[in-house]
């Protein structure tokens, strides 16, 4: 039974150029494989020259003859920061945008940018520029609800216009931040709170002192009411009550150090003075 | 066979040194006592080498010294034969397990018959390296919260539920798994910034919110963006900024809050399905809205303002209960009064004038000036402002 010489020393000259012609095997398929990702696509070119692309899995090529480029097939974030914009009605804003992008031609993307981080670089004007011609033309409060219209879908369409020299298409737009500067539009959007909330402050404390006296007069006129129907019955008797009742509360307070002159005629005394002749 | 290491006898090697290294481990007293003393003759039998190497030193054809003997040679010693070892019984460990009677004495014979070589070890290792190979890379375990996907040579070829998974091994296919069901929270913004967002009629809301999301699908999470979760953290940040942009301070403050969150949870999910992310958002949970920190003090005193014109109208209502309590108390009193002087009116209206009189001329001081026409000169007191410290003589009556 031949046994597989572990050892190259024992190796017959046969074995050894069989082993040797088996490595350089391995070396070639090496070299000419290629595993792609699913995120990528291979684009393989000969000289510089694409020739052929492949999606995932294995992709081959000769091995000194053609090389293969990979090029992310994944949704690619083209973010734009501060972008400072000034709105038709003079007031100023800065701007976070980004905007997705797949490439959908890589034979293109190489040639004119080369790799994804170049790309990358060289949409960020385009999207710039697109961005403040669509927006400059708007008023504040347009550019604040910039989705609501069709601003965002032209500033994407006019994008992909452009974008597709790179050999990318332009999935969507999206304003991400709106802000005012630091500064003199800040502070200025900050003092307008400021006495839009002490106007309404002022508003409530003066609609709620007139509803409490509304309130207090209402209750005052129920009032009144009541006692016209129950005094109106006899003014007379009636005046003779209150007066009692006011009698009362004036001089029968305890420590009320009132001097009362008591004449003859006065009624009270009427029987003080004994009974009356006749009676 | 000694301690299961069968030793080659297909080797040129004498069968005495077979025998020898058997018995070596065995101890001296299972040779045959009678002949302790003695070279062992060889007993014959089926020990015998097939040469005659193994028979005793004493009588060597080849002996050329007369008269004396060679010393003996422990190595051309015929130990006893394995027929004299303690005899193993024939049912040993293997029979108790099951296997046939002589099962034991089948495999030491198999065991002899396949030696175990350099070469064959390495074949041994190779063989145990193939299936922790095929073991490792081949099983896989996929917890009960988690998706595996499933790629041959690097391109998609499935996904895979929780449980034990089997796939190609290593270079050909690869698993990886993720976490899918669990709930993720991403906070906006990061770190404890202000975040002013713009209303519609150009206040500033200072608005930190939490996303609530996990995957549907790991094969688009995965494959799709670039950076999902970035890509989940933006949307975030823009769809929030366009809900908020639609409504006015006062909603975006307070009232308008569940509304909000649930606009901008169905724009978020709508925007990410559109990009194919494969993530499903649970919801938006806004943590605070605010006004600026500048503007606060203002805001504030809107809802003290509020407070005050609360405690005003309360206070209003409670005087205005006490007024009409009130005049429904006299107006009741009264016509129980004027019900008895109907009765009996001018005896009513005299007893209240004298019992009013008592009350009132009881607590005052008094001067009766009886007789008419009389004119006396009354000092008149300082008209009192106030209580005073000590009663004034009464006056007297004349």
């Amino acid at each position: 039974m031949a046994r597989l010489p572990l050892l190259a020393s024992t190796a017959t000259p046969v074995q050894r150029l069989a082993m040797l012609m088996l490595v350089v095997a391995a070396g070639l398929a090496g070299a000419s494989l290629v595993i792609v990702p699913e995120t990528e696509t291979a684009l393989v070119l000969r000289f510089g020259e694409p020739v052929r692309q492949s999606a995932a899995g294995i992709a081959w090529r000769l091995p000194f003859v053609e090389q293969v480029v990979r090029v992310d097939k994944r949704l690619i974030d083209v973010d734009l920061d501060r972008v400072q914009l000034t709105t038709a009605d003079q007031q100023r804003l800065e701007l976070d945008a980004d905007a997705r992008v797949r490439i959908s031609d890589p034979v293109r993307m190489i040639q004119t940018a080369g790799t994804p981080d170049r790309l990358v670089e060289q949409l960020q004007p385009i999207l710039d520029s697109v961005l403040r011609q669509e927006l400059g033309q708007r008023g504040l409060a347009g550019v604040i609800a910039a989705e609501r219209g069709p601003a965002m879908a032209r500033v994407r369409a006019s994008f992909d216009r452009e974008a597709r020299d790179y050999g990318v298409s332009v999935i969507d737009v999206r304003l991400k931040r709106v802000d005012l500067p630091e500064g003199a539009p800040l502070d200025a959007a900050l003092a307008r709170m400021v006495s839009a909330g002490q106007q309404e402050a002022a508003a409530i404390r003066a609609e709620g002192q007139k509803d409490a006296q509304i309130i207090r007069a209402d209750a005052e006129g129920r009032a009144a009411r009541t006692y016209a129907q129950s005094f109106g019955k006899d003014p007379q008797f009636y005046d003779f009550y209150r007066a009692m009742q006011s009698y009362d509360t004036t001089f029968a307070q305890k420590g009320s150090k009132t001097g009362i002159v008591l004449g003859p005629e006065n009624a009270w005394l009427r029987q003080f003075r004994g009974p009356e002749p006749g009676k | 066979m000694v301690f299961g290491y069968p030793i080659p006898a297909s080797r040129e090697c004498p069968k005495e040194a077979l025998s020898f290294a058997a018995g070596a481990l065995i101890t001296p007293a299972m040779n045959d006592p009678g002949t302790l003393d003695g070279p062992v003759e060889p007993e014959g039998g089926s020990s015998d080498a097939p040469g005659s190497e193994g028979v005793a030193e004493k009588a060597h054809p080849g002996n050329s010294l007369p008269g004396k003997t060679l010393p003996e040679s422990p190595w051309l010693h015929h130990r006893a034969p394995h027929t004299n070892r303690p005899h193993r019984p024939a049912s040993g460990w293997l029979h108790r397990l099951g296997f046939g009677a002589d099962a034991g004495a089948k495999l030491r014979r198999f065991a002899r018959q396949r030696p175990i070589t350099s070469r064959s070890m390495v074949s041994l290792l190779a063989g145990g390296a193939l299936v922790l190979w095929l073991a490792g890379t081949s099983l896989h375990r996929i917890g009960a919260q988690e998706q595996g996907l499933v790629t041959r040579f690097g391109a998609y070829q499935r996904t895979l539920g929780p449980g034990m998974a089997v796939t190609l091994p290593w270079p050909v296919e690869q698993l990886t798994s993720e976490d899918v069901t669990t709930i993720r929270h991403t906070t906006l913004p990061e770190g404890d910034g202000e975040n002013l967002i713009l209303t519609r009629d150009g206040g500033l809301v200072n608005c930190i919110f939490d996303v609530r999301w996990n995957l549907s699908s790991l094969a688009r999470y995965r494959f799709s963006l670039a950076d999902p979760e970035r890509t989940v953290r933006d949307s975030a940040e823009s769809v929030m900024r366009q809900t908020l942009a639609e409504h006015r301070l006062g909603e975006g403050l307070g009232s308008g809050r569940a509304e909000i969150e649930e606009t901008a949870r169905d724009r978020l999910q709508a925007l990410l399905d559109r990009y194919h992310a494969g993530v499903a958002i649970a919801g938006i949970d806004i943590r605070r809205t605010d006004p600026p920190a500048k503007a606060i003090d203002a805001f504030r005193d809107v809802s003290a303002a509020r407070q005050d014109a609360d405690t005003d109208v309360t206070q209003a209502r409670a005087w205005a209960a006490q007024m009409i309590a009130h005049a429904d108390g006299e107006a009741a009193a009264f016509d129980k009064v004027y019900e008895q002087y109907r009765l009996a009116p001018e005896v009513t209206r005299r007893r209240m004038y004298y019992e009013t009189m008592e009350r009132v001329l009881s607590q005052t001081d008094k001067v009766i000036i009886g007789t008419p026409g009389v004119a006396p000169v009354l000092p008149l007191p300082a008209l009192p402002l106030g209580p005073k410290p000590a009663e004034p003589p009464a006056g007297g009556a004349h």
